[in-house]
């Protein structure tokens, strides 16, 4: 820190200080930002009404971040903007629709079967499409259009078979549950535990086991790691993997809790990009808390502008974040 | 995409409409239009190097102003449009300040973000876009319609066309507009291209370091790449609305950005002309889809319109994975990115 070769008798003035101090720890602004909306909320609003739309925020945050896990593993992994990740979500929910509703097997094995559906989705276009095209070193642009075409075809699959009306899934809508005075419903209430308990598995799971160290690896320099002796086809898949199976969760959440049409998972897209670029690209500790961050504002948001508006909250924290720290709160400058 | 009037016969009907002049100028039109805002894409992707994801953002922001200013505010239809591409070229600046500085896939997701955001507020903002209820006629006045003064222009052009021919298509009149206009585009866009400035926008994609290195305000460079399309993208936003006679909002999804895309990466990248080729060639397939004759069980009305959005997706995928210079653009020239 430069602060330290300032003398002591010319302390640094107060804005000096802060601004040093959000340099170095850039997420204590975030923090802030929140706490600040928090207690404008709160004394706006009053405790009750902004813990309740809080706790309303959370399942959709925990879609979000599982959405950003995924998204995020491999925009840092393979450098790959896949734009087909939202339709990844749209998969899964018709996957675990299949299951619950066309046959009537019960939710717990529609979550599975969509989990497993995604990641094999995840892994075939690894293997017909991103690794061919990582092979002919295509380029970024290349890249962005490959994958919203491969968007598109899995938009068009789905239609193909369910046509576009809005279905839902077999779910419990109508008992809540009270929690200290606020209510969730029951479906919300296990969105928000087992979305919070996945994500807490696979974050041990990054900062813990070796596959989760060579990610890391691959994620800051792949040629390296293949130099060092890792199997970066492996692991590569192994991402796929991951982002497949959150993908597909995260897309059965939304689906339990809303409902579902060809085009939900591109719409979720923009707010889990929102949460990928403001968690820092590549990590998914940050956009695990970011996703949950802009789950819970895009509910505060309805507190003050009427619910319809809610959606633009997405893309604005996604906008603002682009505009003012592209690098997110926990990211370095480096590269953008 | 939206079905004209003249297209919602039967599925079953096929050869006969095959033949039919209406179907085709109306395909020609759609294709006119998407070359206007595919060659303000070229002017961005293919030769500055900035990947822009917001085209539909620019249509709706052209379309919506032109139509507010007519219908809400009373403007004549022939001073709303230099005044709503002035509206759309602002907006493409405003846009561009900021994330212009953003690394190539950053700018790509803004962009993209930035028309969702305009699609959003035409969806919201009730009282002045009229929301998804549509925007053609003014609530005070319903013979204040936006496309007015294009009918009687139409008409008076179809009056001269019947001297030659006796029922000329009612779509014939915009025909003609948008491809002149394309034509005019696209010569005005070459021209430009040779000139010193066109040589600034190459540099800048091959290195815009050592564009910078040299002395040049790329950043002021790209801006105005940024406000031609955004020129583009309004006049394109005016043939869409003429051609729909009302806005909604949903005319302006991301699809249409992807549509444009699609018809410029097959005419090919880095090269003006092949984006009026492209744009023929892309409408002609995914429109010629409703004149396959496929049985109605299985192929229903959505099920066509999924094989559409399926044979772009297709298109976008192998042309990027086995021909990404597409039919008439150089390789050498399409290097984006690191």
């Amino acid at each position: 820190m430069e602060a330290g070769r300032v003398p002591e008798a010319m302390p640094l003035a107060l804005s000096e200080r802060f601004k040093e101090e959000m340099r170095s720890r850039p997420w204590l602004g975030a923090v802030g930002v929140i706490v600040v909306i928090f207690l404008a909320l709160v004394a706006r609003e009053g405790l009750h009404d902004v813990a309740q739309t809080g706790l309303n925020g959370l399942s959709l945050g925990a879609i979000y971040a599982l959405g950003a896990v995924g998204l995020t593993l491999v925009y840092g992994i393979l450098k790959l903007v896949n734009f087909a990740h939202g339709d990844f979500l749209t998969f899964g929910a018709y996957m675990a629709y299949l299951v619950n509703v066309t046959w009537g097997a019960p939710l717990v094995v529609a979550i599975f079967w969509a989990m497993l559906m995604t990641a094999l989705l995840g892994i075939l276009f690894e293997r017909l499409l991103w690794g061919p095209m990582r092979a002919k070193q295509a380029g970024l642009l290349q890249l962005l259009l490959a994958a919203i075409g491969l968007a598109f075809l899995l938009r068009a699959v789905v239609q193909w078979f369910w046509g576009t009306e809005i279905r839902t899934l077999d779910v419990n809508t109508t008992s809540s549950v009270e929690i200290l005075g606020l209510r969730i419903g029951q479906t919300e209430l296990i969105v928000v535990i087992v979305g919070m308990v996945v994500l807490l598995a696979v974050g041990v799971m990054l900062r813990m086991t070796l596959l989760g160290k060579r990610m890391r690896a691959l994620s800051d320099d792949l040629e390296l790691a293949e130099t060092a002796g890792i199997d970066t086809r492996r692991v590569i898949l192994w991402t796929w993997i991951f982002s497949g199976a959150l993908a597909g969760l995260a897309g059965v959440m939304a689906a339990s809790v809303t409902s579902l049409y060809p085009e939900m998972g591109f719409e979720l897209l923009l707010p889990i990009f929102g949460a990928v670029v403001l968690g820092g690209i590549g990590d998914a500790f940050g956009a695990l808390a970011a996703g949950v961050v802009i789950g819970v504002m895009t509910e505060w948001s309805t507190l003050i502008i009427e619910a319809r508006w809610k959606t633009a909250v997405g893309f604005l924290v996604l906008l603002i974040v682009l505009i003012v720290r592209p690098q997110g709160i926990f990211g370095r400058a480096k590269t953008i | 995409m939206t079905p004209d009037p003249g297209m919602i016969a039967p599925l079953a009907v096929s050869f006969e409409a095959l033949t039919d002049p209406d179907f085709w100028i109306s395909v020609g039109v759609l294709a006119g239009i998407y070359a206007i805002v595919a060659l303000g894409l070229q002017v961005n992707t293919g030769f500055t190097g900035i990947v822009n994801f917001g085209a539909a953002g620019f249509m709706a922001i052209g379309a919506y102003s032109m139509a507010i200013l007519v219908v809400e505010t009373g403007f004549s239809f022939w001073l709303s449009l230099p005044l709503a591409m002035l509206i759309t070229m602002l907006f493409g600046v405003l846009v561009g300040l900021p994330s212009l500085r953003l690394r190539a896939d950053y700018f790509a997701i803004a962009t993209i973000a930035m028309a969702e955001m305009v699609r959003l507020f035409a969806q919201n903002a009730r009282g002045l876009t009229g929301g998804n209820q549509g925007l053609f006629c003014s609530h005070d006045d319903p013979s204040n319609c936006y496309a007015n003064d294009w009918r009687d222009v139409s008409d008076s052009i179809n009056d001269f066309v019947s001297n030659f021919w006796s029922d000329p298509a009612a779509l014939f009149p915009l025909l003609i507009v948008v491809w002149v206009t394309v034509g005019i585009a696209t010569v005005g866009l070459i021209y430009l291209q040779r000139s010193p400035w066109g040589r600034v926008l190459r540099a800048i994609r091959e290195d815009e370091d050592a564009a910078r290195a040299l002395g040049k305000n790329t950043l002021l460079f790209k801006l105005q790449s940024l406000a031609i399309s955004a020129l583009l993208g309004a006049v394109g936003g005016f043939f869409l609305a003429l051609n729909l006679g009302t806005l909604h909002p949903i005319e302006f999804e991301p699809l249409v950005t992807f549509f444009a895309f699609s018809v410029l990466v097959l005419g090919g990248l880095a090269n003006y002309k092949g984006v009026a080729f492209g744009a023929v060639l892309f409408w002609f397939v995914i429109e010629g889809t409703r004149f396959i004759d496929l049985p109605d069980p299985p192929f229903t009305e959505t099920r066509i319109a999924a094989l559409r959005l399926a044979i772009t997706g297709l298109l976008l995928i192998g042309l990027m994975a086995y021909r990404p210079q597409g039919l008439f653009g150089n390789r050498q020239e399409m290097v984006l990115g690191e």
